[in-house]
């Protein structure tokens, strides 16, 4: 059937090919059959796509070791959900997934809007078909999952640190979000190409642009809760090149949401949206180079080959584009308003855009550092985390902050005298806050005293907001139900808030003792007293050898709690299996980590005690219902589109 | 390669081949085969539609924040004659450029 999957992926590629060069064709001659055959190329392109993943699909769950790829990256003792994610966790089953996806969301994009915005389709087709030319050639010419060879006994498996229930969620989630920017890259692209730079691309993109934004955030969540719970160390976020690398396209993909409501509610920012547009889909690509290449040392680089140079010429390619394009329509992007004050809410949507700009750009010097050494110099240099700390405390607290000044903040201008009212009650929380914790013994950190005082600040500041909004409208659904983009973005804001408290208190106030223990012996951490009774090994699995210290907790919390360390079959590595003890009242978390001694009943511990961790898990809920509502279809809305596109469509 | 990958391979292609032909086949000669594109008018409506949006917008936003305490009554004074006088401007632009359509 190997056959069968790579006929399907020439097939993509040629639709691909077709879509890019006769969709291009077809709209600068404005030839409307042609334009929909180019257009139905997109939507048969995902058809094809779909194939040759099942094809894949079938053979990892076969164990169809005669396919290259189902034997490097699966094992007959693998269970089944296992080996299906080896779909995406291996080279050429990503850029397969990468493919699905986009030609999936285009498909579906082009479908949606092609009565209502023809002509603007007609130069988004040949972009999507650019970008699915780029990845089903890799997948036709450098990289094919349908290789074969002489079916070997056993495989390979597959990566052990894949091998957990996040695993099975979190890629696929930042796929979703990477590839799900290439949408409104391509609207904007079409946009410019057909020199129609009006609000039509926008109305298109912008609940695409939110969805690729909660996958991508959401993704990055899932994937920093695997670190903690997989990887074993005791954190969730190292700033590593390939974890940097979802985190740019996202805070790009931010400050675009912030600024294209000044573009749509005053005209202005064009030049800066299309930027940002551009930005957060060049970084996408950029990101899937960095897990792709192997240029960057990364726990996360599961797949390492040749493929980095063409996607390095593809970042190159498409951002000359973007920049000629934008440099080409300049006169068509001039905005014909100016900002009034400096004290209004466009203005503090301003300066948000230039602090999460500044926020990933610092960051991409960070991931880029060690490769312009390695150029320039001959050796590599890495940046570590106090760089990535100071930054993010440079720029994220300003930011903490604005999040709260925003909303109190009224369109177009606002005297000193009503901002000082509207944030008399967010002032006041935010000190009381900040003296309860210095009274209580919290004012250690100092990053942790500002973090916690500006997210009172930020919570006092929605709570205000709500109240005022209430009491104009009589009821807090119809408040929410008028402006769900509004209400939706703050439920999304007191997310960030929960994010900021979980990281503040788990990393400025959190407890870590280390101890040698016998069977028998204990050890006390804060409030728990852990005693180690003795050894459990792994019977009876035929996927996993290895063993587990038994620890009985008292405290907070009483209990036993198991700790261990693992070997999967078909790998030489041992890994961390941690025990880890929620105690949901107070949001924090017991976490050890045993390692144990050669010839010995002595087992090393590794025990800490992470106060308001919980935070950050819970303010990925909160941050789903925020984009969920923010997303949720507004008939009224749709309607006041309909009736402002029916002169184009006349 | 087997006799079914083969003739999978081959319905596949067909099929891609069928799909991307359809417009043709559906309408082998067309009266008007341009993409119905805005014209100048078309643009200049849909101008004048967002800036209409716009200054409704602008107004509905003053009256909530003026409404929620965040702009003051004087400023609101301020604020709400040339809003309201935009306003009308675009309802007036958009209406002469709807009368004028053929």
């Amino acid at each position: 059937m190997a056959d069968l999957g790579r006929a399907a992926l020439v097939v993509s590629f040629g639709l691909a090919l077709y879509a890019l060069v006769v969709g291009g064709f077809a709209a600068h001659l404005n030839r409307r059959r042609l334009a929909d055959s180019a257009r139905n190329a997109l939507v048969a392109c995902f058809f094809s796509t779909v194939v040759a993943s099942a094809v894949l699909a079938s053979a990892l769950l076969r164990h169809d070791f005669s396919f290259s790829y189902v034997a490097a990256h699966t094992n007959r003792t693998l269970p089944s959900i296992y080996a299906l994610t080896a779909f995406w966790g291996g080279q050429e089953g990503s850029l397969l997934l990468w493919l699905l996806v986009l030609t999936g969301y285009g498909a579906l994009a082009v479908a949606l809007n092609r009565r209502l915005l023809r002509d603007l389709v007609a130069w988004v087709v040949p972009v999507l078909g650019g970008i699915a030319t780029f990845f089903s050639f890799m997948l036709v010419a450098v990289a094919s999952p349908f290789n074969v060879q002489t079916a070997p006994v056993d495989g390979a498996g597959l990566t052990p640190s894949l091998q957990n229930p996040y695993m099975v969620a979190h890629p696929p989630m930042l796929y979703l979000g990477y590839v799900g920017l290439s949408i409104p890259f391509a609207f904007a692209a079409g946009a410019m190409l057909s020199g129609r730079t009006d609000e039509r691309w926008i109305v298109a993109t912008r609940r695409w642009t939110l969805a690729a934004w909660t996958f991508l955030g959401f993704g990055q969540l899932l994937g920093a809760h695997w670190a903690y719970v997989e990887v074993g160390w005791g954190g969730y976020y190292a700033w590593d090149p390939v974890e940097n690398a979802a985190l740019m396209p996202w805070l790009a993909a931010t400050a675009f949401l912030h600024s294209v409501m000044i573009q749509e509610r005053k005209g202005m920012l064009k030049v800066w949206n299309m930027v940002l547009v551009a930005l957060a889909f060049e970084l996408s690509i950029f990101g899937t180079f960095l897990t792709r290449s192997g240029v960057v040392n990364s726990i996360h680089s599961f797949a390492q080959s040749s493929v980095g140079g063409w996607f390095l010429g593809f970042v190159v390619v498409s951002s000359v584009f973007s920049v000629a394009l934008i440099l080409w329509r300049l006169p068509l992007l001039q905005a014909r308003t100016k900002l009034e004050s400096a004290l209004s809410r466009e203005a503090t949507f301003l300066y948000n855009n230039l602090l999460l700009v500044a926020l990933c750009l610092t960051i991409l010097w960070g991931v880029l550092f060690p490769i312009v050494t390695e150029l320039v110099k001959g050796e590599s240099r890495t940046i570590g985390r106090p760089y990535y700390d100071f930054f993010l405390r440079a720029f994220g607290l300003p930011l903490l902050l604005l999040m709260g000044i925003g909303p109190l903040i009224a369109w177009r201008r606002t005297s000193v005298r009503a901002l000082a009212r509207s944030i008399a009650w967010p002032i006041a929380a935010a000190l009381t806050t900040g003296v309860v914790l210095i009274v209580a013994g919290a004012g250690s950190s100092r990053p942790g005293l500002i973090a916690y005082s500006f997210s009172a600040f930020v919570i006092a500041a929605i709570v205000v907001e709500l109240v005022r909004g209430t009491r104009a409208t009589g009821s807090l659904f119809r408040l929410i139900g008028r402006n769900r983009r509004r209400y939706g973005g703050y439920i999304v804001h007191f997310a960030i808030v929960l994010l900021a408290i979980g990281v503040a208190g788990s990393s400025a106030y959190g407890t870590n003792v280390e101890r040698h223990l016998s069977p028998g012996q204990s050890t006390t951490v804060g409030a728990y007293h852990l005693t180690y009774e003795g050894v459990d090994p792994i019977r009876n699995d035929p996927n996993r050898t290895g063993q587990y210290a038994v620890l009985h907790v008292s405290g907070p919390w009483s209990g036993t709690l198991r700790t261990g360390n693992v070997t999967y079959t078909g790998f030489d590595e041992t890994d961390n299996d941690v025990g880890i003890k929620t105690d949901w009242l107070r949001a924090q978390d017991l976490y050890v980590i045993a390692d144990f001694q050669q010839r010995s009943n002595v087992v090393f511990f590794n025990v800490l005690v992470k106060p308001l961790v919980n935070l950050i898990w819970a303010a990925g809920i909160v941050f789903l219902l925020g984009a969920v509502v923010a997303m949720w279809p507004d008939a009224r809305e749709q309607r006041r589109l309909v009736l402002r596109l029916a002169p184009a469509r006349a | 390669m087997s006799a079914l990958a083969i003739v999978l391979a081959v319905a596949i292609a067909a099929a891609a081949v069928l799909i991307v032909c359809l417009p043709f086949l559906r309408e082998p000669v067309a009266e008007d085969d341009r993409l119905d594109a805005p014209t100048e008018e078309d643009e200049r409506r849909l101008t004048l539609a967002e800036e209409r949006d716009r200054a409704l917008g602008a107004l509905k936003e003053l009256e909530f924040d003026h409404r929620t305490g965040k702009v003051g009554d004087e400023e609101y004074r301020e604020l709400v004659g040339p809003l309201r006088q935009s306003a009308a401007e675009a309802l007036r632009a958009l209406d002469r450029a709807q009368g004028d359509e053929p």
